[in-house]
């Protein structure tokens, strides 16, 4: 598989404050982030909130100007096009929003909405467009009278729905959602992820999903980025990821995934606290002041992310000694007893014993 | 919010109706806003069918009969010099209606396309037009309306193109302001993402939805436009005497408001009645245009 989208040492300063006098404040939300999504691939970043992770989705689409970087797309530097080719290669690169509620222009009818892309870009005859608005529709879960509606009319799934069929008018060859499905309901976050993971097989989508909800990140990603201030900590295969991590800060985050089983209560959270103050980050590792392994080295010398094997590459001093966990075996742990039910149980389903209970 | 659709349950669509239809049957189901229709349509008629209907001269004196309460022979009664105010009433809504409404147009045509420009475009552009609307704003409407008019030249014409240009700087800070407000929209930014233009953007992100406040505010303008004329002509900047206007029958009837209070009581209701009816059918067309509101 060879890389669609290359990053080279992308960053992006906000200036927070500018004073008549003296230096101006600077927040830098993106700091010298490389990276390389392959074709075909999802491939998600994740961290926790204020980490940078959604000016990088911004940033890799060109929605912000980058104050420092390259963000290679088949032979193009996107962060250097002149605006009109910049425009003219939104067609293949699209976005979806976060919050299906803010995300679609309350004036415009769902039919134009979906249509616009294909508007913008001069794709088809009105009525081709017309019969592909139809077709989408149908495709995520709506049906073609919804064209006519507004999306005030719609729930949050629907709408995120009408966001994906949007994004997918003009034909993209990559997607990128911004926490796609986070202001969802549960019950709905699993059917716009199905629906996700099928569209991307069906028209061949590389999709880049940002998200902080690692439940959602182990079930769709093919690899994983972890962000932490502005800067990528970890990179690695999905499964490898969730099974043994290379950096404290993925440990702590698998460690904070609630688990759903009688009696699995995990140890309290590794690590407590906000991360520190993006103005001001700490020298050495950013990680450190929060690190349970933390040593001197870390408190004084910034790590580099390296190589660490297996298409692995890892950010920490200690990476290669430290023996993390993760997530391990999926299967619950059961007390005796319930072991004992769920045997008798498993059996009487199968007709092994008399399904009266005479214990 | 409204009920929610159900992605199945939803029937094949009958063919929709169109949005224009979907508005004026809004519109319809609205009675404030049939309400001020109705005031707005009559004093409109009544403007256009003045030379038809069978009226005073509302110029010829009678000084046989000044300032005379109203009776049969003059409904209204006479003004200070036994003008018939009916006539003038009729014939002066065709000034006062021009001065509101087309110096309002004036100051929307040219303030909205500045103000979205400020917004929009942000930078120089911005500091350059805010600087000028914040100047012009430093000199108090009805002052700088005069100083326009004077310069211009005295007709009601120039009254209406001084009175618009004084109004604009309202209008350009309104839709500045309202267009960084929409700009901070998500919608905005997918309409960037989806690789739209410039100008599509505009007209179908940022216009449509910045058009709601500016409504409002054209509505209410239209008033101090009438009122204003009124100042000018009493200046002899505005409709020229003896033809008349509501706002100038006014500012004369002030000064006989104890001897002759019908003069100012007629043009003032008028005033009051369209201002009521604009602002009715405004608010209603803001509705109806609005999908979210059913």
């Amino acid at each position: 598989m060879s890389a669609i989208l290359s990053v080279r040492d992308l960053r992006k300063e906000f200036v927070t404050a500018r004073p008549l006098f003296g230096t101006p404040t600077v927040v830098r939300a993106v700091d010298g982030v490389s990276l390389e999504v392959a074709q075909g691939e999802t491939f998600a970043i994740v961290g926790e909130s204020g980490c940078g992770k959604s000016t990088l989705a911004r940033l890799l689409l060109r929605l912000i100007e980058p104050t420092e970087g390259e963000v290679w797309y088949h032979g193009e530097d996107l962060a250097h096009l002149p605006p009109e080719r910049m425009r003219a290669l939104r067609r293949d690169l699209q976005f979806i929003f976060q919050d299906p509620f803010s995300s679609l222009n309350p004036r415009m009818t769902v039919g134009a909405l979906i249509e616009e892309p294909m508007r913008a870009h001069g794709i088809g005859t009105a009525s081709d467009r017309r019969a592909r608005v139809a077709d989408l529709l149908t495709r995520v879960g709506l049906t073609p009278a919804h064209a006519d509606r507004y999306p005030h009319e719609f729930s949050g799934g629907q709408r995120q729905r009408i966001g994906i069929a949007r994004a997918l008018a003009s034909g993209p060859t990559v997607l990128i959602g911004d926490e796609p499905v986070s202001a969802l309901d549960v019950s709905i976050q699993a059917q716009v992820v199905n629906l996700l993971e099928d569209l991307k097989d069906e028209f061949g989508l590389t999709l880049i999903v940002i998200a902080h909800d690692l439940a959602v990140i182990r079930h769709m990603a093919d690899r994983v980025a972890v962000m932490y201030l502005g800067e990528i900590v970890e990179t690695a295969p999905a499964d490898a990821l969730f099974e043994a991590p290379k950096h404290p800060y993925s440990e702590t985050l698998l460690a904070a995934i609630p688990v759903a089983d009688f009696g699995a209560r995990r140890a309290r959270p590794l690590v407590e606290g906000d991360p520190p103050n993006p103005i001001d980050p700490p020298p050495g590792c950013r990680f450190h002041p929060r690190c349970p392994y933390a040593q001197d080295r870390c408190r004084a010398e910034r790590p580099a992310l390296s190589p660490a094997g297996e298409g692995r590459a890892v950010a920490c001093h200690r990476a290669a000694e430290l023996d993390l966990t993760g997530l391990g075996d999926p299967t619950p742990k059961r007390s005796a007893d319930a072991e004992r039910r769920f045997d008798l149980y498993a059996r009487a389903l199968a007709g092994a014993v008399p399904t009266n209970n005479d214990s | 919010m409204t009920s929610v659709v159900d992605p199945r349950a939803a029937a094949p669509a009958p063919d929709l109706p169109k949005r224009q239809s979907r508005v004026w049957k809004k519109l319809r189901r609205n009675p404030a806003a049939l309400l001020g229709g109705a005031v707005v349509l009559f004093f409109v008629l009544v403007a256009l069918l003045a030379p038809l209907l069978p009226i005073n001269d509302p110029t010829a004196t009678d000084w046989l009969a000044v300032r005379q309460a109203p009776s049969d022979k003059y409904l209204f009664g006479t003004d200070e010099i036994g003008r018939d105010v009916l006539s003038r009433m009729i014939w002066g809504a065709q000034a006062s209606l021009l001065a509101g409404v087309v110096s309002v147009v004036i100051a929307v045509c040219l303030g909205v396309p500045l103000g979205v420009m400020a917004g929009y475009l942000g930078g120089w552009t911005d500091a350059t037009i805010s600087r000028v609307t914040e100047a012009l704003l430093a000199a108090p409407f009805l002052i700088l309306a005069i100083a326009l008019a004077a310069f211009l030249g005295p007709s009601l014409t120039n009254a209406m193109i001084a009175i618009g240009l004084s109004a604009m700087p309202i209008f350009i800070r309104l839709a500045r302001a309202q267009t960084m407000t929409v700009m901070t929209e998500d919608y905005v930014e997918s309409a960037r993402a989806v690789g739209l233009r410039h100008g599509a953007l505009v007209t179908r992100y940022i216009l449509p939805n910045i058009f709601p406040p500016i409504l409002v505010q054209a509505t209410l303008t239209i008033a101090t436009a009438i009122i204003a004329e009124a100042s000018l002509s009493f200046l002899g900047l505005g409709q020229q005497a003896p033809a008349p206007s509501w706002g100038s029958m006014l500012n004369i009837a002030k000064n006989f408001l104890e001897q002759a209070p019908w003069m100012a009581l007629y043009p003032g209701a008028a005033i009051f009645l369209v201002v009521l009816g604009f602002n009715l059918l405004g608010d209603g067309l803001r509705d109806a245009l609005d999908p979210r509101d059913t």
